[in-house]
């Protein structure tokens, strides 16, 4: 019972509320046959670069391939583990520091597999998808992130 | 043929747009590169893979006429 959708996409404009990822914990609840979900939350940090502090982070993306490699993402993890589902969302534009930017969350019938399943979720998605973070400093300079 | 080729973050910084269409000569991907760094001379400064109709190919890859795009460092999440 793997609830294999369609692609769709996984951008969201802006910061991810609270309250949606709530609401999706929320609608969990009637899958009965879910034993453990795992969340990855994504924040974006406030460093401190050259005395300049980053205020936000601003997303873009080479949209088509971005959601074709997270299809193929998410067609992998559901090869590999054994998940009854799996949601990723990932903002675009503006997100300020301290506000969520990317929220993964798998769910299957036993814990150990959603513990595996995130973290290999979370390091394809850093690795393998044209997305474009620019730390805007409180001065409104900025430079472009990269992950470490 | 005529190619439309996508820049993103930090190579639209230097290529001063999105997007552009250039009609090239049939050959790799090396051909193309070579006919950019000659028309943005900053480029050759930045780090960036090429995506040709949306997965990375290397440079003696052939040119299909499919969409091309220069990607700098992915820094998703």
């Amino acid at each position: 019972m793997k609830d294999k959708k369609p692609m769709k996409s996984v951008f969201k404009e802006g910061a991810i509320p609270s309250e949606f990822i709530g609401n999706s914990i929320y609608k969990h609840q009637t899958k009965t046959n879910i034993g453990a979900h795992n969340i990855f939350l994504g924040q974006v940090r406030a460093d401190e670069i050259d005395g300049k502090t980053v205020a936000a982070i601003e997303y873009t993306a080479y949209e088509d391939m971005a959601n074709q490699k997270f299809h193929e993402i998410r067609e992998s993890a559901f090869e590999k583990f054994d998940l009854t589902c799996m949601h990723i969302y990932h903002s675009l534009g503006t997100v300020k520091s301290g506000e969520i930017c990317l929220f993964v969350f798998v769910s299957s019938p036993r814990r150990k597999v959603v513990f595996k399943a995130l973290e290999y979720i979370v390091e394809a998605i850093k690795a393998d998808v044209p997305v474009f973070g620019k730390e805007i400093f409180e001065d409104e300079s900025h430079q472009w992130k990269v992950n470490s | 043929m005529l190619i439309t080729i996508k820049y993103f973050g930090q190579i639209a910084e230097v290529t001063q747009k999105d997007e552009e269409q250039l009609e090239v000569s049939e050959g790799l991907v090396s051909g193309l590169l070579s006919v950019l760094n000659s028309k943005y001379s900053d480029l050759k400064n930045k780090d960036f893979q090429i995506a040709q109709h949306q997965e990375l190919v290397a440079l003696d890859t052939e040119l299909t006429g499919a969409e091309i795009a220069l990607l700098p460092p992915f820094s998703g999440g």
